[in-house]
This record gives structure tokens, sequence and C-alpha cells, in this order.
């Protein structure tokens, strides 16, 4: 028996014999189909492989290929706009029901190439080349791959070329439109810069309360049925990034179908163009082979990198980084490995630290500024916090969204707690925001913070003693959070004028309220009864989100001032 | 019965039949076959074993692991009475196939898909296998059309959606299993041809049976296919039952173009069983000792639901689980819930207070209502109105809250009406008799006489042009 051996099966840990030759993270080709695995433990005799396919039938003694070269994913002009499996393999060309596979499926479409260099010039990594015009939605630029310098010695002239072919010579190492790079290996940048400026979401609870800045990172931890994936998708359609990666980890089927549907039909409001020309999706479904969901975290920062690369903004989306760490879990648990906490491999934290750093504000080789953006959703088993990938996600990340379940069942979406929630990019731009035009960000969101703890403080107390027994002051208190809850932090997903809020407009709205609570707070002052108060129509105001158009900061305020208007008419 | 042979006679005539193995161990429902070189994992085993008398007796088994020589199997129906001496293993050298096609409609089988019905054994010119394929996610069509139970709680609040995963929390005591009879019997698809698939699996004989009886009619009809595991049938068994009840529904929804909903009852059985398995072969157990990939195998079979681009028909998927100690963090209801789209939860205050279906509408949840229900598919008023009763459902839990420590009468006119709210709510709306199938005017038109005891400024949610239409005649 030469070459490689099949030598135990377990799920999709298989352990081959007789291939010495072989490296840490390698792929190998199992049995005579040749199915990709990756290797992820050797000793003298054997090595471990985890499989990113069904290993249905796979038996002992079956032949197992080095295939010299560690997981790629096949970066390109075609990724906009797509569809992929964990690999990075799309699956538009793929057939209804998927049979374990080892086709790449390149399709052979042919892209547009405009060259933006001379033969004989002198190039260094991350030199623009030239770019794909027809590649989506936005700038493609064909870029000099890391680690190659020297002269152009040949350039393919404008026209149409195919994902083989190369264009450019650069001394010697031939360039095409795409590139592969290894998933695990983060791609080489400059340097990083501190990061600056906001992520608008276009949601009002994450704009005014826990915004994100550009090249952050955030974690919506959430229990079943709180609106996780909701949030993500309404994130990953209407923030302000170039690039949008959204990674369906473990998740369901139909969500997926939901997304895609979504994104063909809705148009980016700053662009013009369908959303779907700025979006790559990873979709690695829960019954879908269970290492490639091990992969599709990396595949995808990989993705957002190669983005970044070109100077882009661009966003990663991991719902739900939970069905990446059990993955890690189950193939650990299956090799034997000694399990830490609740049985996740003591190498969980870590493996999470080096995730998320992957995020960061960047000057690319080529000296553009660009980010990556990495936003997880977190599914704590039984909502239980203290579980060790939330636990460890929250040391990681920036920004924590965190949904609370007593709002979900109010239906009270998005349901990001304020208690439960932090945002340690707030300070940074509050001076961004003082710095660009809105001084009043950081007081207003300071006072929106306030309110909020002292209605939730005084509600409970109102449960114990009843609301007619506080004092008028503090009865405004608990009015003014519920406004504050339910004119500015509710916010309908489905609601075409709701479903995001511009800049202006959640200004308006918090503006708004907050007048508001002034105004009443004057009114008991001047010895208004509370009660009376309370009885105010405030309609106007709790309406104005869904029934102004999403930059209707104008509407908003004409509400406003009608409501001031009859409190200031209470005698 | 071959008398005239004695025990070893009998075993060497296997011998001779098909290459079989000798089994080397045997614990919990596993056996270890040693010389099983050239097995694959995941392959259907069949295991014949000799009794004293040199009777033979055929029993059915998976490959969990295959190691140099060895292999795992686990023996579907218990390895009682086997021994290393009497036991031969044959491969068959593919992961197991089931027979598929309409042949099924109108069967009552076991948890392995054998007849009970008296008939003869299921067949058909096509195969695929239990295990079934994941669906590419392109192909998938997002659902959109509802499926009406005739049960007021669900149609109105939590709308079933074809293609839809939508399971039923309950606890033991309630009457869970009768309400998924009554979805089972009364679930129509707009006039377009419907079928059940009812995985029964470890349900006592009494329950077995009320479940035969509700679905009487439509069994009679060539509606229905029954596979019955009850709780003294072997337990490995059932990590087979739903496999088989979805490989069954996927190829009649999307092979013969019908929109099948299929019923898993109870989850938490199937769930214990596959902690058996993997106590037996002692895997590093996880929360509760449940095995750590008690989620993706919960999902390799609720994915299986779903609308596929370009063919009639849908498979809806509707799991019926019970919380251990009624607790929604047990790891089966909080891995289902992480999976399905929604949940429909029973709860045991709403069942003391006299109401069939007990449902908790708050806490339960169809997350394609949106896209399955209102213009077009249900009626044009039918989300505003859902979204309404649920928040005042929310605000008038509050104020019960608030009136069990200050008393009703310390309450404003306004929340007494809320209090008066919950009750029609659950009155007029949820309860319903265990035959009843309302149409989806009645309960709409239900809805509309529950939001009318509340005054006009707080129902924010509806419309003015909704309001003016259905609540005028009523003030």
């Amino acid at each position: 028996m030469t070459g490689g051996r099949v030598r135990r099966v377990n799920g999709p840990l298989v352990e081959v014999t007789g291939l010495p030759e072989v490296a840490m993270s390698d792929l190998v080709g199992l049995g005579a189909a040749g199915l990709p695995g990756e290797v992820v433990a050797v000793d003298t005799v054997s090595a471990s492989v985890q499989a990113y396919e069904s290993t249905g039938g796979l038996a002992v003694g079956d032949p197992v290929t080095p295939l010299g070269r560690p997981l790629s994913a096949r970066l390109g002009p075609w990724l906009l706009g797509g569809v992929f499996d964990g690999l990075l393999r799309p699956l538009a060309s793929a057939p209804t029901w998927l049979e374990p596979d080892t086709d790449q499926r390149d399709t052979g479409s042919q892209w547009s190439w405009q060259p933006a260099v001379l033969e004989g010039e002198e190039v260094t990594p991350g030199a623009v080349l030239g770019t794909v015009p027809d590649a989506g939605g936005l700038d493609y630029r064909v870029l000099v791959p890391p680690g190659v310098r020297g002269e152009v010695r040949w350039v393919a002239p404008a026209g149409r070329v195919t994902a083989r072919d190369p264009v450019v010579d650069v001394a010697g190492v031939a360039v095409g439109v795409g590139t592969e790079w290894p998933v695990r290996r983060p791609r080489p940048v400059a340097r990083r810069t501190p990061v600056a400026e906001p992520l608008l979401t276009g949601q009002r609870v994450l704009d005014a309360l826990f915004p994100v800045a550009r090249g952050s990172s955030a974690a919506v931890p959430g229990g079943f049925g709180t609106g996780k994936t909701m949030l993500l998708q309404q994130v990953a359609k209407w923030c302000t990034a170039d690039v949008i990666v959204y990674v369906g980890c473990g998740e369901r089927g139909n969500e997926m179908a939901d997304v895609l549907d979504d994104l063909s039909r809705l148009v980016d409001p700053r662009s013009g163009r369908p959303l779907a020309g700025r979006t790559v999706i990873i979709a690695n479904t829960s019954n879908m082979p269970m290492m490639a969901r091990e992969a599709s975290i990396y595949t995808g920062v990989t993705v957002a990198e190669h983005f970044r690369d070109m100077g882009h903004h661009a966003v990663v989306i991991a719902d739900s980084t939970s069905r990446w760490a059990e993955a890690l879990r189950e193939f650990a648990s299956r090799s034997g490995a000694l399990p830490a906490e609740e049985g996740y491999p003591a190498g969980l934290p870590s493996a999470l630290a080096a995730f998320y750093e992957r995020a960061g504000r960047y000057v690319t080789l080529g000296g553009a500024e660009a980010s990556v953006t990495i936003i997880g959703a977190v599914s704590p088993p039984g909502g239980d916090t203290t579980e060790p990938v939330t636990a460890h996600t929250e040391r990681f990340v920036r920004g924590l969204w965190s949904l609370d379940r007593a709002l979900a069942y109010a239906r009270h979406y998005p349901a990001v707690g304020w208690t439960g929630s932090f945002a340690r990019d707030a300070e940074g731009l509050a001076v961004w925001y003082a710095r660009n035009g809105d001084p009043g960000w950081g007081p207003r969101r300071a006072r929106m913070v306030s309110l909020l703890a002292e209605a939730d403080r005084l509600g409970d107390l109102a449960e114990l003693v009843g609301t007619a027994s506080l004092p008028g002051r503090e009865r405004v208190v608990l009015l003014g959070g519920r406004l504050l809850r339910e004119a500015v932090l509710q916010q309908s997903a489905v609601d075409p004028d709701d479903a995001h809020s511009t800049a202006g407009k959640t200004t308006a709205l918090v503006d708004t309220v907050l007048a508001v609570v002034d105004a009443c707070t004057a009114a008991v002052d001047r010895g208004v009864i509370a009660t009376e108060i309370e009885e105010v129509d405030f309609s106007p105001v709790l309406r104005a989100a869904r029934e102004t158009p999403p930059d209707g900061a104008d509407g908003v305020l004409a509400r406003r001032d009608q409501v001031l208007r009859t409190l200031a008419g209470l005698a | 019965m071959r008398p005239d042979r004695t025990p070893q006679e009998a075993l060497d005539a296997l011998d001779l039949e098909v290459v079989h193995r000798s089994v080397q161990e045997l614990h919990g429902p596993l056996l270890v076959v040693s010389g099983a070189t050239g097995v694959g994992w995941d392959e259907f085993a069949t295991v014949r074993s000799v009794g004293p008398d040199g009777g033979q007796e055929l029993r059915h088994g998976l490959v969990l692991e295959v190691d140099g020589d060895l292999a795992v199997v686990q023996v579907l129906e218990g390895t009682e009475r086997l021994s290393t001496g009497n036991t031969r293993v044959a491969f068959s050298g593919r992961p197991l196939r089931v027979p598929v096609g309409p042949a099924w409609l109108g069967r009552v089988c076991n948890g392995r898909g054998e007849p009970v019905d008296g008939g003869p054994p299921v067949l058909s010119a096509t195969t695929a296998p239990v295990a079934g394929l994941p669906l590419n996610p392109t192909h998938r069509e997002p659902p959109a059309e509802p499926i009406l139970t005739g049960i007021s709680a669900i149609d109105a609040l939590t709308t079933l959606v074809r293609g839809q995963k939508l399971p039923i929390f309950s606890v033991a005591g309630l009457p869970h299993l009768e309400l998924a009879a009554q979805v089972a019997a009364q679930a129509t698809a707009g006039g377009e041809p419907f079928s059940v698939v009812f995985a029964a699996m470890g349900l006592t004989h009494a329950d077995a049976d009320m479940v035969r009886s509700v679905l009487e009619e439509r069994s009679a009809a060539g509606e229905l296919v029954l596979l019955l595991n009850t709780a003294d049938d072997p337990v490995i068994e059932r990590v087979l039952t739903p496999r088989i009840a979805l490989t069954v529904a996927e190829d009649l929804a999307f092979t013969h173009g019908r929109h099948v909903l299929v019923v898993l009852a109870d989850m938490t059985s199937y769930a214990e069983a596959l902690r058996e398995v993997s106590s037996a072969r002692g895997e590093m157990p996880g929360r509760r000792a449940y095995p750590g990939y008690l989620y993706s195998d919960l999902a390799s079979l609720y994915e299986r639901c779903g609308r596929v681009r370009g063919r009639p028909g849908s498979v809806t998927v509707l799991p019926v689980l019970t919380m251990p100690a009624g607790d929604i963090t047990h790891p089966v209801p909080d891995l289902t819930g992480y999976i399905t789209e929604g949940q429909v939860v029973l709860s045991p205050q709403v069942h003391a207070r006299n109401v069939y279906p007990p449902v908790d509408p708050l806490a339960s949840l169809s997350r394609l209502m949106r896209s399955g229900a209102g213009a077009g598919r249900t009626r044009e008023d039918h989300l505003d109105l859902a979204a309404q009763l649920l928040a005042a459902l929310a605000r008038a839990r509050q104020v019960g809250e608030l009136a069990e420590i200050v008393g009703s009468a310390a309450l404003n006119a306004t929340d007494q009406r809320y209090l008066d709210f919950a009750t029609r709510l659950e009155r007029r709306l949820l309860d319903q008799q265990r035959s009843e199938a309302r149409t989806l005017d009645d309960t709409l038109d239900r809805c509309w006489e529950v939001v009318s005891v509340l005054p006009v400024r707080e129902l924010s949610m509806l419309p003015s042009r909704l309001l003016e239409t259905h609540l005028d005649g009523r003030r």
C-alpha cells in the first residue's frame, strides 16, 4: 500500500496514514472523490484531518492525496453580488441538493479589464495595476500582490478576460483579475491607524446610543427570539460601508433565502444601486457540513481584507460566532482534546481574540485609508451570558449590543438593552462629531443614557408603590423614558420609512423627545398636575418615526412643535 | 424457526450467504465489529442473531465510527439477547436509503418504516438517502403563503407559513399533543394538495391511539403517513424515525408537488435516544450530558423544511417538545429555538384558567408571519391587528402585575380596560373546542371584537383607515 490511506473515520474527523510529508494546515483530498480536508494534527505515523464535506461512505483504506497548499480563498471580481459556501465556492452554479463536492465550480465568466499601468513602470506591493469596471457596484482594483515588486514587463490590452487569464506581468509574476489567499493568515498592510469616524447603521439605538466606529468590532449576544438576525440584516442593508461580507454561519436556510431576496430588491440610498452589488454572502446553513462552518468565518474576513486592500471600507457580519465555536468544540471532542470551559477547547479565547483583531482601520500597502469592521452575533445557550463564548467575546470587542429578552417579549425591537450594552468608541466618536459640525452629539447621548437609567429606577419603584404616589417631576421622567423608548429606540424593520434612519432624522427624533421632556418638566414646575400631562396626546411624536421618510428631519420637528404648543397651553 | 439446525449450523449458514463479520464487543446500544475493512462511515448494516433454539432474528444498524478493521455500529432495535458468539453483521456498502413515493400515503408504520397496519411493506421504484442532502440556499424560495390551521391562537398571532419550522414548546401535562394532532387534522394550504407526515417518538399507547383517532379522516383520505414509535418500542429506533419521515416528506413535496406538514413528537424523546448513544460511546458530554453535536443534529432535521425555487410543494416542520421541568433553557428547547423560525409556547398558567389551547401569545412568535400573512395572503388587516393585540397584551400583563400589588380598584380607567382586554382575549379568541376549525374571517373578526374593548387612542398600531372600517359598527 503506497501513498496516503484513511485509517479512521469518526464524522468529520479522519485519521490518515502514509503521508509523512504533510504539514499542519495543508489541504488533502479524501477518498477517490478527493473531498477537501485540512490537516489539524500530525504525529510520526498519522495525521488528523478535518473534513469539509460529509464523510458518509468514506472507508478505512480509501486513498488520500496531499494537495501541498493551505486552505485558500479564491478572491476576485465574481465575489460581489454572489453567494458562496464556507470554502468560497459559488453556490449559484451548484445543484439544488448539495452533494459532497470537490469542484471549485469556475463558471468561466468574463470580466472587463481596464489597465492603469504601462509596460516598464516600477511597481510595489499594493499598487493599482488596473480596474474591473463591471464587478458589482464599486471600484474593483487589481493590485500588485504582497511580496511582489519590480518592473511591469507586460500588460494585457483593455478587453474581456476570464479569471484564468493573466493581465499583467510584474517582474516575472503573472497577475490576473483574481487571486488566492490562505484564509487563516491576515493579508498584510502598511500599518494600523486609530479608529476615527462612525459607521452609521441607520438604526437609531446604535447610532445615537451605542455607536461603532469604522474599523472597530462589535458583538451582539442574544438568546433566541430576541431579533439578533433581524438586527444584523438591517445593519447589513443600511450601514455606510462600501462592501458587506455577510457570513451566515450555521444559521437558517430560509433566512439566507430571505436576505438574498431583500438585497436583490433594495436599493442603496447612497449610491442608488442595488444593495446586492456591494454584498458578498457566505452561506453555511446549519445542515451544511460542519467544519466548513469553522472555515467560513476566516473566509469572510479574508474577503473583507481583499476589498480593504483596494481602499474600501468593508464590514464583516458573522451570524453566529457561537456556531463556529461549537464546530471547534465538536471537533476537539472527537479528536480527544482535553476540554476547558464547558467542553470548549482551551484555545477558544485566543481564537476569538485573533478573529476580532483582524478588524481595524489601516493604511494599505498601496497607501489608501481603509477599514475592516467586524460585527459578530453570539447565541448564548439558554440566554446565559456567562457562558464561555459570550464572556470571552465581551473582552475582545469595542462595542456590545446586548439583546434583552424582556424587551423582545414586549415587542420592543431592536431589543438592544441599555443596561447590558456598551460602546467603547463613544467618547472618540463624540470628538469626531464635535469636529464635524455636531457638538451636541455627546451631551445628547449622555442625557439619553441618564434619562433611561432614571426611568428604569423609577419604574421599579412605581411597580411597588404605584405611579400615582410619585412626585410630578418623577412622573415626567417615567413619561420621558417611555417616549424615548417608543419614539426613538423602537424601530420597525419592515416599514420602508422606518427601516433606516439618517443621522439627521435620528438627531431630530432625539431632540424632539428631549424638548418635550423639558416642556413637561416646565409644566409640572408651574403647577400643572402630572395626570393632565400624561393624558396629552403624544402620538404625533410617537408616530413620527414611521410617518416621516428616512431623511424626514423637518417632518419630525414640525410634530415636535405641535406637541410643544399643546404642552405650553396647559394651565 | 428451523429446529432441524443447531445454533452453530444456523450461524454457519448465515456466513455462507453474504460476507458477515463477527462481533467483538457489545455495550449499551452499540456493537463493535472486527474484520470490517472497507466499511464506510454512516453505512447501513444488518445484524442477524441466532437464538438458543436456532431461530433467527434480524436487526438493523448504522456505522458510527470506523477505525482500522473495527466498526462501531448502533443497533436500532437495541442489543438485548445479542452475544459475541451468536451475532453476525453484514454491511450494505452505502448509507441507508428508504423507498419514497405516494405509496406511503395512508400507511401506518413503526419507527423504522415497517408496516404495522397489516398491509404489505411500502415499496417504490425510487429510494432516497435518509440522511438527506443539504438544500442549496440559493435554490430556496422564501416562504410566503400561510397554512391555515383553524386554530385562532395560531392563525391570528403566530401564523404558520409553508416551508417554516415552528415548534410547540410545552410541559408535561399540557395538551400539546392534542394541539399538534388538531393542527395536523385541520391544516389546509388554500386548496392545494396537502399531506401530513406524523412521526411519533416515545409516545405512550394512549397518546398514540388519540393521535390515530384524531387523524382517522385524514388517513382515510390518503393524506397521512403515520410513523409510530411508542414508549416501549426500541429507543435507538427514534434516531431514525424523524429522518424517514422527512425523507418521505421531501419526496412528496418536491417530486409530487404536495404541501407536506411534518409533525415530530416528541423531540425530547428523540434527543434522549441521541444522548444514550453518545453516552455509550463515551463521548465528551455537553450541557446536561447531551452530546456537543446536538445543535448540528437537530439542525440536520429541522433544516429539511422549506420550498424549492421553481417547484411546487413545500415541507413545513412542526416539532413538539416537552420542556423537562418547564425549563425553556433546557438544551433541547433552547437549541431548537435557535434553529426554528419562532415557537408556540404553551403555559400551565393559561391551562389552569381552562383555556384550550393554552398558548402564551407573548412568549410565542412566528418569525415568518410577516411574509406569510397580510394583504393577498390572509387579510389586509391581519398584521397590524396582530401587532396591536400583542402590544396591548404586553401592557395588560404589566397592569395585571401592578394590580396584584395595589389591587385592581386602585387602577385608572384605562388600565381597567386593559385587564378586561386580556380576559376577553383568552375567552373569545384563544379558547376553542378541540374539534372546532375556525375560518380565518371568524378568527380575525374575533380579534377586532377583543381589541374594541380598548379606547381608540390606545390603538396606535392600527392605521386610522382600518379603525374606521372595522370598529365603527362596534361602538
